[in-house]
């Protein structure tokens, strides 16, 4: 095979990582390089630096280390019974175009994961390697992110967590029959038995920073995970659930949901077609309601379609879990409770965190809440002002009909 | 009683507008009776006498609200000092009025605020530096077209960030070049005094097309987040019209 000169290994190696969901650079520590040498900075807000034609940003240099595999799960390009074009970045390689980036704006940092070659442990060391050189050799502060891989000595996973910002391990399918049958050389076992380790590891790195300033920052930005939407049989019941449980066990900062996108060459195990966008969008806003709106995984079986476990595609499941629950509205702006509030379709925290603040001083009028959310006609039907109550609209059988969003073209916007 | 004229050094002139909004609250006078001008350019010709800046006893404000006027008052909207001063004098009279976003003035203000904090954050995204060779020392030079006046209040991201590089960055607006240790503060340029290449930019262009999933195709959301007015700045965007076109959304396989 010719060699491959530089640009040519980055159109495979980040054609390889981009179904990687995560491109998040945020939630670490403030760091900058105002003090001797190096580079860098991060603000502990994400920074996204470009945006491509699929809608998603570019915050992070997102790249494997190699695309060659030993590992041959199906819904993955770079198993190892594909025919895609293989190459590895060397360790400079991948440290000098990471820092050629970083100077010129173009990125926050780097999000390096890689195919196993060889063995897992001979893949990690590798990783730490790119990362300990940022680091150490070129005082690199900007953001990293390294994938981890599970069946890897425990000494190095944590090892991982010196220098990198977050590490993530991915859990891959929501259900244990969709990994046995799509990834046979995974475990749930071993996969979340490094999971903990990492809690571990990062709790403990806290509690020493909190008794000693002096003592390393380990993986600030916590641990995240990702699953793949739509490769095997999971409904979104089965996807909440174990959503909840890993945010529950692992103290995960994320879990990123990847529509299975079709893959060149793919194992006759998968589906064809276009990649479910829109139930990925779906599964990220149940996350936002359990992450930012105080909806228990419980609460949330009321947006489920009783019969088939899935979320509703034609309204977002927050709509839909009140339309489920009308003997919770309506809700009086005045007087409910910060919970309650949270529960209206169209008021986000920020507008609660507004109508909290202002009724101390006055009684708030459908032309206050107006002035603090997108769309009141979406949720007037659900609300109570001074000058307003819905009495009817809420009895009405068609109701889903008057606030459901019209059938277009839906923005597929999934970060 | 004639109006009042208020003189400020520059456009994002905080401390100045904060001296004379205390003078005049001091003497308690109304809104509408000041006239807000940046340096020489009148902005009303019948404006009358100028504001005795003379010291006044510190009058206090939530600190949210000196928050919010700090960002509003670097919008490129004319009425922002006016709008400001207005509220200084209802914050004064109650506190508590910064709070309350369903007020007409404070949601105004607001609105202000947050379009400064969305362009200073497209602008640490999107400043793209160029390296040029002068003298046999590397410089990182940007060019950069702010919507507001926030070139100031950006630099400390970018020393902070970049600390041991020596770069520029060169906006319509005014400039600034950091050495390494000193921030010098440099007239408005044009587009053309930056350079107009970068070696790394090709390879820069080849992982923004590698990184695209043709299969996940969305326009409006990018549209939404980089809107077409940087896109002249940004060199990856002269690949998008080409990777949009080889996407066209496939059927099944």
């Amino acid at each position: 095979m010719a060699q491959l000169d530089l640009s040519e290994k980055l159109a495979i190696l980040a054609d390889a990582a981009k179904y990687d969901a995560s491109c998040s650079s945020s939630g670490g520590a403030r760091r900058d390089s105002r003090k001797g040498k190096g580079i860098g900075s991060t603000t502990g807000a994400g920074i996204c630096h470009a945006y491509t034609p699929d809608g998603r940003c570019i915050s992070l240099l997102k790249v494997l280390l190699t695309n060659s595999c030993v590992f041959n799960c199906q819904y993955c390009i770079n198993r190892a019974g594909s025919n895609v074009r293989r190459a590895r970045f060397t360790v400079r390689e991948l440290v000098d175009l990471t820092i050629d980036f970083y100077k010129r704006n173009y990125i926050e940092g780097l999000f390096l994961s890689s195919g196993i070659i060889r063995d897992p442990n001979y893949t990690m060391e590798q990783l730490i390697d790119v990362a300990r050189s940022l680091r150490q050799d070129h005082h690199f502060h900007g953001y990293i992110h390294l994938k981890t891989i599970p069946d890897a000595d425990p000494d190095l996973v944590t090892r991982a967590g010196l220098h990198a910002d977050r590490v993530s391990i991915n859990v891959e399918l929501p259900t244990d029959p969709g990994l046995r049958d799509l990834a046979p050389e995974k475990s749930r076992d071993r996969i979340e038995g490094a999971m903990g380790r990492m809690r571990g590891a990062i709790e403990d790195g806290k509690d020493a920073r909190r008794r000693f300033r002096s003592a390393p920052a380990f993986a600030p930005a916590g641990q995240s995970t990702q699953m793949i939407i739509g490769a095997d049989a999971a409904t979104d019941r089965d996807i909440v659930s174990r959503a909840a449980t890993l945010y529950d066990r692992y103290g995960l900062r994320r879990v990123y949901y990847s529509a299975f996108s079709p893959i060149p060459d793919a194992g006759s195990a998968l589906p064809a077609g276009r990649p479910p966008l829109l139930r990925e969008h779906r599964l990220y806003q149940s996350d936002w309601m359990m992450r930012f709106y105080e909806f228990s995984p419980d609460d949330l079986a009321a947006a489920l379609d009783p019969l088939s476990g899935m979320l509703p595609l034609d309204m977002d499941p927050k709509l839909a879990w009140a339309l489920r629950r009308r003997d919770c509205f309506p809700v009086d702006i005045n007087r409910a409770p910060r919970t309650l509030l949270l529960r209206v379709p169209g008021l986000g925290p920020r507008a609660v965190q507004s109508i909290l603040a202002a009724r101390r001083w006055h009684t708030l009028r459908l032309e206050d809440v107006a002035r603090i959310t997108v769309s009141l006609t979406k949720i007037r039907p659900f609300i109570v002002t001074a000058d307003w109550r819905p009495t009817l609209l809420t009895d009405r059988a068609d109701l889903a009909a008057l606030v459901r969003p019209r059938a277009t073209q839906l923005d597929l916007f999934s970060r | 009683m004639t109006p009042r004229l208020v003189t400020l050094d520059r456009e994002d002139d905080f401390e100045g507008w904060r001296n004379a909004a205390r003078s005049l609250a001091a003497s308690a006078v109304p809104a509408h009776q000041v006239v807000w001008q940046v340096g020489d350019q009148r902005t009303d010709l019948f404006a009358g006498a100028p504001v005795d800046l003379a010291t006044t006893r510190p009058i206090m404000v939530p600190g949210d609200f000196v928050r919010i006027a700090r960002c509003a008052l670097l919008h490129s909207e004319p009425q922002r000092f006016a709008l400001l001063y207005d509220l200084f004098l209802k914050v004064l009279d109650r506190p508590s009025l910064v709070r309350d976003r369903t007020d007409g003035l404070v949601h105004k203000v607001g609105a202000l605020s947050q379009a400064v904090l969305r362009d200073i954050h497209k602008m640490q995204g999107f400043v793209r530096f160029r390296e040029v060779q002068e003298e046999g020392v590397c410089r990182c030079v940007a060019w950069f077209e702010p919507d507001h006046h926030i070139l100031r209040a950006s630099a400390a991201f970018f020393v902070n960030r970049f600390a041991a590089m020596t770069w520029s960055i060169l906006t319509p607006k005014g400039s600034l070049h950091w050495d390494g240790g000193r921030l010098l503060e440099g007239p408005p340029a044009r587009r053309q005094d930056g350079p107009d290449a970068d070696t790394v930019e090709a390879v820069w262009k080849t992982y923004y097309a590698a990184t695209f999933n043709p299969a996940r195709l969305g326009t409006r959301a990018m549209m939404r987040e980089m809107p077409g007015r940087y896109w002249r700045n940004l060199p990856e965007t002269s690949v998008i019209r080409d990777l949009v076109s080889g996407s066209a959304p496939k059927s099944g396989r």
